[in-house]
């Protein structure tokens, strides 16, 4: 049961197909693609064909047009299953929002219909072997060679790389401005010079591909080139204001999978001739770990229809927020529910050992916890300046 | 191609109980889905469509209710839905079932290929497909499987048996029932729930489809529930312990006292 939170009519209905979807299709099969560390491709098929890959991608696009929020309640509902899968749909969505908020009306028609039906998958390249929280670290640049620009570098850690079609790639194309320096490109699998290198192997969301993106004087032209030359980091900037709710949801979505398998698991177990849920030190336990995947729901919902609602320039200090708050809240429930499975818990045939893994990522991606804190005190700072001048 | 699906609306039998007194399902406040064998019929119907172009059309007989089984199948894929509904069509059994549902597709108008599920979860019959196929006289083949090949003369098909399957070939048109080996049912898609939302879902009552109501419901049904009640658990087989020698004499003495042997 959760709380009411005024969904409409096809906010419930995109729930209800995501939740048949993770329920019928994910669940027989996250174990197996878990251990494999496999693409998964025959979800990804199921998401296309319900219509889920494009939930926030205006209708004009061929999307479902239904927002932030949309793209919340799918990833949450499909991640109370697996935080794995989910990311294959959450991760395009991070590659494709540069589109969405950069893009001119070519460019949003040429790529966002194959997106949107699920046709394609997109990912978003800006981290760097040592360019991660300070994204103006980067070194691979983009010359201007006439109608094309010239790339040269190396991206490390992108989500969906190598299985994704569309890239949405940021490089320094005036080294010397820093952060005005940077500029995006949207980038197509298969052109010459852009190669795939090493696949990350981790602790968790295994189903999901880590990989390094090379370019080795990979030739783009420039009506690839996403908004104006030296406006890529304030893209990425506005596109994490709007992606982070989309880590904040699977990390909620981790944390209600882990309190639904805890609360069944301390109903079946007995010990000491009665349910450990009957035990007030368990009870307590999920009394706090409900409040907090309550709690966590309650603040990213609000944070996604502000976004949606567009009164506000920019929502950094709000998607920072949710972001942290879920995520944190993701990794304490998911521990939690081991230390209720006991050694079960810490057993591969138990669901949990495998939330709590897939959960660790959402504090450490699309900035850190600590980063998420930064940009929620300068907001606050600036806001606290602007009223008081 | 014209595909017409027959479907029923079934109590989900997770939570079905049964009234002593009438010896029926009780039907109150239980939840309502598509018969699962029926699934597999939309799923083939659309199929089909999506192999060599075409119409399907989706028919259940029922009360009022059964309209939401319809706006299912439409999310699905489904072209068109039919409901079959009027109080004279309450109350009847596979033979009743068969004759309005026929004249129903007859109403319809042109036809290539009419699915059934195998058989329902309530009534699990199996007579209501090859029925609607007799009264239609056209050929039918039961328990298919696969689909092997179709066209506007003929269809292909694996029909499933118990020690392995046999290959039919018939002409067109003709009534097929499925089993669940045949596919894997889609799930409906957000678009399509959309479409299915503002579907107008056709209703045909006995006049529309010309029925003489003493075939149709309660007065058609020459079956009649007599009791119905849950049969005794099995009690327990029996055990012979000891000596392998011994427990195979002993059990072939028994197998033979008891004339299997």
């Amino acid at each position: 049961m959760v709380m009411n939170y005024m969904l409409s009519e096809e906010e419930k209905m995109m729930i209800e197909t995501a939740r048949t979807i993770a329920v019928e299709k994910m669940k027989p099969v996250r174990k197996h693609y878990d251990e494999k560390e496999e693409f998964p491709w025959d979800i990804v098929k199921e998401f296309a064909q319900a219509d889920l890959c494009g939930v926030y991608i205006p209708e004009e696009y061929g999307g479902f047009g239904k927002g932030i929020m949309g793209l919340v309640l799918v990833v949450e509902e499909l991640c109370k299953v697996d935080g794995a899968i989910a990311l294959s749909l959450a991760a395009t969505a991070l590659g494709t929002l540069p589109i969405l908020i950069a893009g001119n009306e070519e460019q949003k028609k040429k790529y966002l219909p194959d997106i949107a039906s699920g046709k394609k998958l997109a990912a978003f390249g800006l981290t760097e072997t040592n360019a991660g929280s300070d994204a103006t670290g980067m070194i691979t640049t983009a010359v201007k060679d006439g109608d094309y620009y010239i790339l040269n570098g190396t991206k490390c850690f992108i989500t969906n790389g190598g299985d994704a079609e569309t890239y949405t790639i940021f490089a320094k194309t005036n080294p010397a401005r820093g952060a005005r320096g940077i500029s995006c490109f949207i980038m197509e699998k298969g052109i010459p010079g852009f190669e795939f290198g090493k696949k990350e192997k981790k602790m968790g969301i295994k189903a999901s591909s880590t990989r390094e993106l090379v370019f080795n004087n990979c030739r783009v032209h420039k009506d690839q080139l996403l908004g104006k030359e030296g406006h890529g980091l304030m893209i990425a900037q506005a596109t994490l204001d709007n992606s982070r709710p989309g880590v904040a949801a699977q990390a909620l979505g981790i944390a209600a999978g882990a309190l639904d398998e805890a609360v069944a698991y301390a109903r079946k177990r007995v010990q000491f001739g009665q349910a450990i849920a009957s035990f007030q030190g368990i009870q307590h336990m999920l009394a706090d770990m409900a409040t907090e995947v309550e709690a966590a729901r309650a603040l990213l919902y609000a944070s996604a229809r502000m976004i949606d609602s567009g009164t506000e320039k920019r929502t950094s200090k709000e998607s920072a927020m949710a972001k942290l708050f879920c995520s944190e809240v993701a990794m304490k429930v998911t521990t939690n529910a081991v230390q209720i499975f006991g050694g079960y818990g810490y057993s591969r045939e138990y669901p949990v050992e495998k939330m709590m893994r897939d959960a660790k990522i959402t504090t450490l991606y699309e900035g850190t916890s600590q980063i998420q804190k930064n940009e929620i005190a300068l907001n606050l700072i600036k806001e606290f300046a602007t009223k008081s001048k | 191609m014209n595909i017409i699906v027959c479907i029923k609306q079934v109590p989900n039998t997770i939570s079905v109980q049964i009234d002593s007194g009438t010896g029926r399902l009780k039907r109150d406040g239980v939840e309502s889905i598509i018969n699962p064998f029926d699934e597999y019929a939309i799923e083939e119907g659309l199929r089909i469509k999506e192999r060599v172009c075409g119409k399907v059309t989706v028919v259940t007989m029922g009360p009022p209710q059964a309209e939401t089984a319809l706006r299912e199948a439409i999310a699905k894929g489904a072209d068109e839905a039919v409901l079959v509904s009027d109080r004279a069509f309450g109350g009847a059994d596979t033979l009743a079932t068969s004759y309005t549902l026929s004249l129903a597709i007859k109403a319809i108008g042109s036809y290539d290929i009419i699915i059934c599920g195998k058989q329902a979860s309530d009534g699990d019959t199996a007579q209501v497909g090859p029925g609607i196929a007799e009264m239609l006289n056209i050929p039918h083949v039961a328990y298919v499987k696969k689909i092997e090949s179709i066209d506007n003369k003929s269809i292909k098909v694996e029909r499933m048996m118990e020690d392995g399957y046999d290959l039919i070939e018939s002409q067109v048109p003709v009534l097929l029932t499925v089993v669940k080996e045949i596919n894997n049912p889609r799930i409906a898609s957000l678009k399509g729930k959309m479409i299915a939302k503002k579907a107008v879902i056709k209703i045909l009552d006995a006049v529309a489809i010309g029925a003489d109501i003493k075939k149709t419901g309660l007065n058609g049904s020459p079956t009649q529930v007599m009791k119905i009640f849950t049969p005794p658990q099995r009690a327990g087989g029996e055990k012979f312990t000891g000596e392998a020698r011994d427990v195979a004499a002993a059990l072939v003495k028994r197998l033979s006292d008891i004339g299997i042997v």
